[in-house]
């Protein structure tokens, strides 16, 4: 791999077709017709050039699950899919609630080598939601940690939200809600709604996630800080941010690829593969989402990747557990469902999937624009070409992956993570 | 028709099927020489993840009757309540050479996902699961509700038949709203608010939380099993108060037509969902719903497993 790289032909964000010359981890070029004598070149004439991508919600299951997935290993499904940036969640065995666990997971990140990996810091002790986790201990530790999250359990109580909410300030940080009353989802399988009526599944009821919205929006108003929405899925949980952001509260959302194309007419096949937490929900939900995702109400895209080992999947409905791959299928998704059909522009994909999540994070060296100087974390995508989504050919440790057998448009051809090539695929 | 698992993938004339050869074999239970030779030779489990005595039972006798080899995995001290999954008990079974599969479980889709998967190669018969159907409990009370009031017709058109109780939970209701209107009865579901699913408004059935508005007018009232549990999960506040509002006693059972009838799945909770004198009046066809229950299940058996013997005997 030679440090210098040249990235023939590809068009920008904005539209502009140029070459684009890597030198010691940096863009070193734009222009038409650049001459690298002995430069690793990447024919990009038929792609699409987007800064990295970066995943505010990623599920690398290690230190405790690496049967599913390791730091590593979820590295190499990010690279493939694009991503040159990855937010640990916090839901590991031991939970990520120390200092010790997120340089951990940090310096796991750092030694694969072939993206950055932010560790999520819990928001309380043990996802337990009773008392506050050693934020500031994370936040000054080397992983820097400016998110906050429970996920996969809600901050339920008021209370212990509204005090995680304000003492994050002093770090600049956020706490990312994983929006689900828990009373009124108790032992719940899939969306509420016909579908469960008829299949006999506990449903999860879409007020559940906009009760948890509503409340978290007013209490960040009220105490001056920052919140996140984890996966939002509802119509009615897009327009209480549509609400919230007109009122000025500092409001970000995120919306998953699956959550964009798939609906709980799936769960009629009762296999697991397609139960995840938040559920798939209904058609008119997905077309508020996209439409939301367009409009910017939805900041970003985030892929909630949830690796699972086969066995808790290949059994009954309700004994499977929650969770669906993302990592490596998240562009193509967005490119079927936002740019094919028009909703987005590519400059928009950008943004939604690079710029406002490192934003968000605070992740100061990734999301850049494709610039001179700007540290050299690229995505290189064919959007035209179609590829058949194989679970048994994903870069994952699991093959949990609800697009198996789908075709997809947009192959990822090469993926640049600090001026290296971290993935190259194979040219059709 | 190689598995049953929802009364969904029945068409009409599948289910008349089911009815007019359960009809047949009746007449041969009814005979000196109870036993039929159909499935000599075939292996047939019960594999019951939940407790169900008189399904089980049910399923045995009818197997029986038809010859087959009847293998009975119970629930208590079974594989699976030992956690070994439903994926390795189907292995294990399919490596026994098993021919059809019947199960109850108490997860809704169990039955589909056991036929969907390539776990095992026979036939799946769905005896119950989770909250989702019930499709064999459901063409017995469709052969009974005929055999009482169809008046020699083939079908249900023209009845009215009231599904009265816990909707939400209830396997045998979610069946028998499908089959029942497929056979061209109208369905009325008689609940609490708190006990009938959020879509129901999608199922082909209206929707009464009056009992004493819709008896009157109905054929049968199928009464379902309500259990006490549902009390702490708040979805009606006492017994008493189930009882006056939804449960069927004498008084309820004057107002009905002459000739309607009284059906129960069992097992009945006598006092809460139906008092005594209801469950045992002239009216009640409760017990000949069990004995229809084995008609149906051989009709079932013969109609998944003898056919393809023939097509295995054409060699």
């Amino acid at each position: 791999m030679s440090s210098t790289i040249l990235i023939s032909g590809g068009t920008l964000p904005d539209g502009k077709k140029s070459d684009l010359l890597i030198k010691d981890g940096v863009i070193a070029e734009i222009a038409t017709a650049i001459k690298a004598e002995g430069a690793h070149t990447i024919d990009a004439s038929k792609a699409i050039l987007l800064p990295g991508l970066v995943d505010l919600h990623t599920h690398l299951r290690e230190p405790g699950k690496e049967d599913a997935e390791t730091v590593e290993s979820g590295s190499r499904a990010g690279v493939k899919g694009g991503f040159t940036a990855l937010s640990a969640m916090a839901n590991t065995s031991p939970v990520a609630d120390t200092a010790g666990v997120v340089e951990q997971v940090y310096r796991l990140g750092q030694s694969a080598g072939l993206l950055d990996v932010f560790p999520i810091g819990a928001v309380t002790r043990g996802l337990e939601g009773e008392h506050l986790a050693e934020i500031g201990a994370m936040a000054d530790s080397v992983a820097r940690v400016r998110v906050f999250s429970d996920d996969g359990h809600c901050v339920f109580d008021p209370l212990v939200m509204r005090r995680a909410l304000e003492y994050v300030k002093k770090f600049d940080g956020v706490i990312a809600q994983h929006a689900q009353e828990p009373r009124l989802t108790q032992g719940s399988q899939m969306n509420e709604g016909i579908v469960s009526s008829q299949l006999g599944l506990k449903g999860w009821p879409a007020i559940a996630e906009e009760a948890i919205i509503a409340r978290d929006v007013l209490l960040a108003d009220h105490v001056q800080s920052r919140l996140h929405i984890c996966h939002l899925t509802t119509a009615g949980g897009v327009e209480i941010i549509r609400w919230a952001k007109a009122r000025g509260i500092d409001v970000t959302a995120e919306v998953t690829p699956h959550h964009l194309l798939l609906t709980d007419e799936l769960a009629r096949s009762y296999d697991p593969v397609f139960k995840v937490n938040p559920p798939l929900r209904t058609e008119s939900d997905v077309m508020a989402l996209r439409e939301a995702l367009a409009d910017g109400t939805i900041d970003i895209v985030a892929t909630d990747h949830a690796p699972h080992p086969a066995e808790t999947k290949e059994c009954e409905w309700q004994e499977a557990s929650f969770g669906m791959l993302g990592l490596e299928t998240a562009l193509s998704i967005v490119n079927k469902t936002m740019v094919e059909t028009g909703l987005m522009n590519w400059s928009t994909v950008a943004e939604r999937m690079s710029y406002a999540p490192a934003r968000i994070g605070r992740y100061s060296h990734q999301g850049q624009e494709l610039a001179v100087g700007a540290p050299a974390h690229i995505a290189v995508m064919d959007p035209t070409q179609l590829f058949r989504v194989d679970r048994d050919l994903v870069a994952s440790r699991s093959r949990n992956t609800p697009f198996h057998g789908m075709e997809l448009p947009g192959r990822i051809l090469a993926t640049i993570f600090a001026g290296r090539v971290v993935f190259e695929g194979s040219h059709a | 028709m190689r598995h049953l698992l929802s009364i969904s993938d029945l068409s009409k004339s599948d289910a008349l099927q089911i009815l007019n050869t359960a009809e047949e074999l009746a007449r041969v239970s009814d005979g000196p020489m109870k036993k039929l030779p159909t499935l000599r030779g075939r292996t047939i489990v019960n594999l019951f993840a939940e407790d169900s005595t008189r399904t089980r039972i049910s399923f045995e006798a009818a197997a029986k009757r038809l010859s087959a080899d009847v293998i009975n995995f119970s629930a208590k001290g079974s594989s699976v309540s030992k956690g070994e999954s439903l994926k390795d008990t189907a292995q294990t079974l399919q490596a026994m050479g098993a021919d059809a599969v019947i199960i109850r479980h108490s997860a809704s889709g169990a039955a589909q996902r056991l036929a969907d998967s390539q776990w095992m190669a026979g036939s799946v018969i769905n005896a119950g699961d989770g909250t989702h159907e019930h499709p064999s409990q459901a063409l017995l009370d469709a052969f009974t509700i005929r055999k009482h009031l169809a008046h020699g017709g083939d079908d249900l058109t023209g009845l009215h038949i009231a599904i009265v109780g816990d909707v939400l939970h209830s396997r045998v209701a979610r069946s028998n709203v499908l089959l029942l209107t497929k056979l061209g009865a109208k369905v009325t579901l008689v609940a609490p608010p708190t006990l009938l699913p959020v879509g129901v408004e999608s199922w082909p059935a209206s929707v009464s939380f009056d009992f004493d508005s819709v008896i009157e007018s109905v054929d049968a009232v199928m009464m379902l099993r309500i259990q006490l549990e549902r009390m702490t999960e708040l979805f009606f506040p006492n017994a008493r108060e189930y009882s006056r509002y939804f449960g069927l006693n004498k008084d309820r059972l004057k107002q009905m037509k002459p000739n309607a009838i009284v059906m129960h799945p069992g097992p009945m909770n006598r006092g809460l969902e139906i008092t005594a004198d209801s469950a045992d009046s002239a009216r009640s066809v409760i017990l000949e719903q069990v004995t229809n229950g084995v008609s149906v299940r051989m009709a079932i058996l013969y109609l998944l497993l003898a056919g393809s013997q023939e097509i295995g005997a054409s060699e």
